[in-house]
Order: structure tokens, then sequence, then C-alpha cells
């Protein structure tokens, strides 16, 4: 079907004929034809978030937990640079999300002119990919186009620059249809390489599923054959930050988070098996540790949607390039068909191993005293909240860490963090996007006071459109990562580690008509949890919790994964000059 | 498939070391790449080798497909197998890419680079200038009673060697357009 209308209208209409419902934006100069077409229909909503990175981080938030693209619509020059941070974070976490950005009229382009910015040339290296549009009549299809971009394959970013000028003009309008573009990513893996890795599963003596964001973003599908084929086979299974909630952590094969400060089970196992199966994980430098100590006595296959992962890092001994959900399918498929076999006696015998390690307990804590420790602060959100309609958020630091180490996950798409950028202030608006996605679930953002000040403009986006996400602050007064590595680096010198002059966070809360909470002694945690759950709107938790904690258990930088750090006591002098020059 | 292979006696304690498992040895590819003649697209194969810190020795494109807007990229890179690896999967990736060809490995080619030379003397000098120019094959493209330009076609040993003989000459000034290849047979 095609139609006259401006490029303005062509944009909403676009947009709704994509199936959004949600946009994330923030007006300005070169938008204002857009935003008034907004202005004229009811079928998009659009919350005004109050700086663009918000914007960004509230559409990446969407997209995660609903599975649906997130879009964002921002203003040219400083609406589309404030974006970059979000557009980099979600290219680094394979996130689809279509950001749509104002630009100076056509003939303006190129003269400086106010607001003008080179958006296409800024955001090339931060975005799947990106487009200029300077015809209104190629407009809708360069929006259908974007949609499939950023959803096919490895998803990701992608933005649409749109002068001024295209928006006014009238142009045809097409509806999408299926993309004939020749970017079509191939999704099947190969059988050969399928049925060698079948091979090696039934011989395997000590095997690991290593599982990543990969899974997740294949959809909920994936995660129902992975759950299939970790339980009839009995393997082991670990995964990143980034796919938590592939498998449940209540799972029987379940061992935790690898990595940097992942489980000292899950990092045993990664060294010693013989057979490592990398679904939809890309060998993240946190995850390998030192490099050529890495798992150095087992066979390697490695499933990816994208091949330059595969060889990246690692050498993989069986590759297969293709989208999770496939694969596995196949997997399942040959795997059955060949006899459901492994190599039963030696794998109890590695789980009698793994039991071991877990004795270990590396997250065991105490909590002793007047002053809250975080895990425990953790501890005690999980087993209040666990049985809720939950979604978690969080900022970048140790409380990331804690979270990922005491909070539970049993389904893909409730765990939103940033992972390969590492972007404080990521969660707040990201929590943000959550609830707009799902409005009547629990979404809480696990944070630090620092991360949590970053985006903190947010709070009058979450009470404007009545969002009530819950913002637990886990508040040390310290940045306390880098204070962590200061101390384990840095000879105790806490170089700008610390921030005076902190709000005082009820106060802050109540100035935007929220509520705030202040805890500070373990007796009232619960209580004070409570409350949080139970208010209806949003609500700033400021748990003050001890100012010295370090997260353990933790590789140190330029070590293996069998020379982990389980508590304070093993410290002294384990980063070497080497190491210390890694972030 | 052999399994990791690692070095004995590797001294690396870097998480960011990432290629201590392959081969450290440098080669020489040419890459054919076959990409959308978009805005913008040249920006992102550059923009890939400089953000990602990979080699370009030589790079020459042109649209070759007037009615498909096709153009072709041949890039002249270095680095071990294992950065050629990630560079051909890497502008596999890029959406504007259509076609990447590793005609190193895909089987012989034939490499041919324009250059123009620009030789200036007199007397002797010029006279073994146009003759070893005839030896080479190089045409006179300009002459003046002063200066002779080159022009030269050829795989780029050649073009080397014909700068190497020119310049004690009185070479002036050189400008090579960079490799254009094709496999050879059907």
């Amino acid at each position: 079907m095609t139609r006259q209308m401006t490029g303005a209208k062509m944009v909403v209409q676009a947009l709704i004929d994509q199936g959004v419902d949600t946009v994330f934006g923030y007006p300005g100069g070169a938008v204002l034809p857009i935003y008034d077409e907004i202005f004229q229909q009811n079928s998009i909503k659009h919350i005004l978030v109050r700086h663009e990175q918000g914007a960004v981080h509230a559409a990446e938030g969407y997209a995660r937990a609903t599975g649906k693209p997130g879009v964002c619509l921002v203003t040219s020059g400083p609406g589309a640079t404030n974006a970059v941070t979000g557009l980099t974070d979600a290219l680094m976490d394979s996130i689809p999300i279509i950001v749509l950005t104002g630009q100076v009229p056509t003939f303006m382009i190129g003269s400086d002119a106010f607001q003008e910015a080179d958006t296409v040339g800024i955001t090339r290296p931060c975005t799947k990919h990106n487009w200029l549009v300077k015809e209104t009549d190629g407009l809708s299809a360069v929006i259908h186009e974007a949609f499939h971009v950023a959803t096919a394959g490895r998803p990701g970013p992608v933005l649409i620059d749109i002068p001024k000028d295209v928006q006014f003009a009238t142009g045809t309008y097409n509806a999408p249809k299926p993309s004939t573009s020749h970017y079509q990513p191939q999704v099947k893996g190969d059988m050969e390489a399928i049925t060698e890795l079948v091979a090696a599963i039934e011989t395997a003596k000590r095997p690991i599923f290593y599982t990543g964001g990969g899974v997740i973003n294949s959809g909920p599908g994936a995660s129902q054959l992975l759950r299939e084929l970790v339980d009839a086979t009995g393997f082991p299974i670990t995964s990143t930050l980034m796919g938590l909630g592939c498998y449940p952590a209540s799972g029987k094969h379940w061992m935790g988070m690898l990595g940097m400060h992942g489980l000292y089970e899950a990092n045993m196992a990664m060294h010693d098996c013989d057979l490592m199966i990398n679904i939809g994980a890309r060998f993240d430098d946190r995850i390998t540790g030192r490099i050529d100590a890495f798992s150095p006595k087992s066979k390697k296959a490695h499933i990816d949607i994208d091949p330059s992962s595969i060889n990246k890092v690692i050498k993989a001994d069986i590759p297969i390039v293709g989208d999770v959900g496939h694969v596995l399918e196949d997997i399942l498929k040959v795997w059955k068909s060949r006899g459901r076999k492994t190599n039963q006696a030696a794998v109890a015998q590695w789980w009698s191993k793994i039991d071991e390690w877990k004795a270990v307990d590396c997250l065991k804590f105490t909590q002793e005293g007047k002053t809250i420790r975080p895990q425990h602060a953790l501890a005690r959100l999980e087993a209040l909240t666990k049985d809720h309609d939950r979604y978690i958020c969080t900022e970048v630091g140790q409380h990331q860490m804690w979270a990922a180490q005491y909070l539970g996950f049993e389904d893909p798409n409730r765990w939103m963090t940033s992972g390969g950028l590492g972007t404080m202030g990521y969660g707040f608006p990201a929590s943000i996007g959550v609830q707009m996605g799902h409005p009547e679930a629990l979404v809480i953002n696990v944070a630090g006071e620092a991360s949590w000040l970053m985006n903190m403009q947010e709070l009058g986006t979450a009470m404007q459109f009545n969002l009530p996400v819950k913002q637990f602050i886990l508040n040390n007064e310290r940045l306390g990562m880098v204070r962590q590595w200061q101390e384990l680096l840095h000879g105790e010198r806490y170089s700008h580690s610390w921030s005076e002059s902190l709000p005082d966070f009820v106060k802050l809360a109540e100035a935007f008509g929220a509520k705030g909470i202040i805890c500070s002694n373990p007796d009232d945690l619960d209580d004070a949890i409570m409350e949080m759950i139970n208010h209806d709107g949003p609500v700033l938790f400021d748990c003050l919790v001890e100012k010295h904690e370090n997260c353990f258990p933790m590789i140190p930088s330029g070590k293996a994964h069998n020379e982990m750090l389980l508590g304070e006591a093993e410290t002294q002098g384990v980063i070497d000059a080497k190491g210390s020059v890694l972030v | 498939m052999s399994a990791l292979k690692i070095k004995k006696g590797s001294t690396s304690h870097s998480a960011y070391n990432l290629r201590p498992t392959f081969s450290d040895v440098e080669e020489r590819h040419t890459l054919a790449v076959l990409v959308e003649n978009e805005p913008g697209v040249l920006a992102r194969v550059i923009g890939l080798f400089s953000g990602r810190g990979y080699n370009i020795e030589s790079l020459t494109v042109a649209e070759v497909d007037h009615t498909g807007h096709l153009s072709r990229i041949t890039i002249v890179t270095t680095g071990t197998p294992q950065v050629i690896e990630q560079i051909k999967a890497q502008l596999g990736r890029i959406v504007s890419v259509h076609e990447v060809h590793d005609l190193t490995v895909e089987g012989p080619s034939v490499e041919r680079e324009l250059a123009m030379f620009k030789v200036a003397g007199q007397g002797d000098k010029r006279v073994e200038a146009l003759r070893l120019a005839d030896i080479f094959r190089a045409n006179v493209v300009d002459s003046t009673l002063e200066s002779f330009v080159f022009e030269i076609t050829g795989a780029p040993d050649k073009i080397d060697a014909f700068a190497d003989l020119m310049r004690p000459l009185g070479l002036v000034e050189v400008a090579r357009t960079g490799v254009a290849a094709l496999p050879r047979g059907d």
C-alpha cells in the first residue's frame, strides 16, 4: 500500500506499522515536525526523558525485557551526541534499538549550522548500521530496513538521521514487507559441525556448558531448548553476566556465573573441563582471565551467530555459526537420533569434583554488628522479592557483581545490566524502560550511589509517567570497585574514589515527589524492603552499607581461572606489575 | 583441527594479549570487498581498520557495477593468520558489504598497479631514464626539455624496482594507484 504523506508523518506511520507502542525521546528544533505528528495520534506512547542518554538506556531496558526493539527519538547536534554512550552500550551488549535523530535541513548540512553535528559520522563506529536520509520518498523503506538490520543476526543499535526538510516534504509511504536486502545472516548451523559436537558430547568426561547473552537474544525458545539439553545430558552449566536467566538459578545443574567475580566452582570447572560448549558467549576478557592459561585441557565448541566472534580470542575446535535456537534444536535432534548417549560414569565423577568446589561456598558471609553488609542487603532483597513478577536492573560496579552473585534468575529477559561497556548510569533509565514494557511487574534497580547519580535526573521521568521503579541503592559513599582496585593495585592510595557532599537521598526523592527510605540498621532492613515493595510509586531506597567491603571471589588481572582470590586474607601482593596495567 | 596450543615459556600475563596461541608470522593478503556504493561506505571500511588496529598497505576503490551500485574495494593488508581471519569476518559483518574474498588464499590471482613517475634531469641521466623506461615498458605521457612523466603498470614489486632505478636519475614525484587484483582463470 502506498500513500502520500509528509516525512514526519511517515516516521510515525512506519513505527506504528512496525508494531512500536513506546518511544523514548526528547524534542528539539530538528525533530519538531515529528513531535507535531506524535501530538496528533494515540497509537504510540512517548516517554519524555530528562536527558537523551536516558532515552537510549530506557529503550535498551525495554528491548531486553520485552524482546522487542526499543525506539528513541532525539534532536540533532547535542541530542545525537548525548545518545552516543547508549548506542555504544547497545552495540557491546547486542541490544536491538532504533534511534531516530533530527538533522539540520539538507541544504544546510556542512555549514556548521545551529545544532548541527556529523551524526552518521560520529555514530558510525557505535552502531550496527546507520543512515542519513536525504529523500522523503526513501524514508519509509529505510525505517523498515532499520528494524530488519537491528533485529536480524546479531542484534544491535541502528540510527536514522532525518534532516528537517525531509520531515516537512511530502513523499510516497511504503508499508513494511519482508526484507529483500542482501543482509540476511545465516541462522542454521553447519550439520557436520553439529554432528561433531554431538559426538564430543557423547564421550566427554568433564563437560561444561558456558552460555551467554546470545541465548537470551535468540528468544525464550532458545532458553527452553537449552534447559532441555542441559537437563537431558546432566552436564553442568555456567553463564556470563549477560546470560543470567537462560538457565534457572534453582536448576539442578546450575553452577552460577563465571568470570572475574564469578563463582569458584564455575571458574574451576571451566579450567579443568575437557569439553567446553560455548553457547552465545564471546570469550570476553572478564571471562577468560589470562588467555594462555585459559582452560588448557579442553576441546572447545563455539556457537555464535557472528562469525567474527569465532577465533577472535580463543581458538574454537568446533566452530558453529548460527542462531542459538536453531543450533540447539539441531543438536538435540541429532543427539536423540543417535541414542541420547553420554559418558554417565565419568560425568558423575566430574560432578563429585564440582561438589567439592561447591563445598568451598565462595559466597558465604556473616552479617554481624550494626552495619549492613551489601551481600546481606542483596540476600534479603532476594528472599523478599523472588516470588514476585520481578525484573532487575543494575548500574555498574561492586553492587552489580553482588547482584549477579546473590540474586537468582529463573527466566530470561529478567536481568538488565551493562555488561560490555560497563556504563555507570545505565540502570535507572533502563528500569524505566523495563517498567514501560511490564507495567504491573516489580522493577528494581540495584545501584551504587555514585552510578545512580549519573542519571538521577530520570526521577522526573519516573514521576511524570507514574512508573513505580524501585531504586535500591547500596550506599557506601565510595566508588566501590575503584576503591577496591586502588586497595589491591595502588598501595591503598584512594585517589578520588569517594564522594563528599552526597545528597540526602530521602529529601532528594521528596523533592521530586517520590518516596525516600533510608536504612542503616540490619534489624530494620526487612521492614524497609517490604515498605519499598508495597509503595505504589517510585522509591529511592538509601541502604547505608559497610564502606570498605571488597567484592569476592575475584580472579586478579593477568591470572588464570584456578588462581581465584576467595577473600581478604589472600589479597596481599597478588597482582604483579604486568597485571596492574590491565583494566 | 588442533587443540589450543600453549606456547612453552610464554611470558604473557595480559588479559588483553589476545593472540598468544596462534602463529605470529605476519602474512600479506589481498582482499577484494564488494560493497554497496552508498555514502560513507568507504569510511565504514577504513574505520574498521583504524578502530581495530589493522594495517592497510594499499587500498583502491571504484564503482564496478553501475546498475547494481556496487563498488569493489581492493585492500592489501598484513597480519598474522588470526588477524587476517578477523579482518575478513569483521568486514563481512558490515551491513553494506556484500562479499569478501581473500585473493591470496582463494587460488592464483593477478595484481596490477598503475604508477606515474616524474623524472627531471639532463644529458646522460635523461637518456638513461628513457632507456630504462623502455625496458620496463613504461610510457612517456608528458615531456619537457628537463623532465619526463612515465606511466607504468605492473605488479607492485616491478613498480618498486622501477622507482629504485629512477631515484638516482632525478626522480621528483610519484603517484601510485594502489593494487587492483582479480583471480586468474574462470
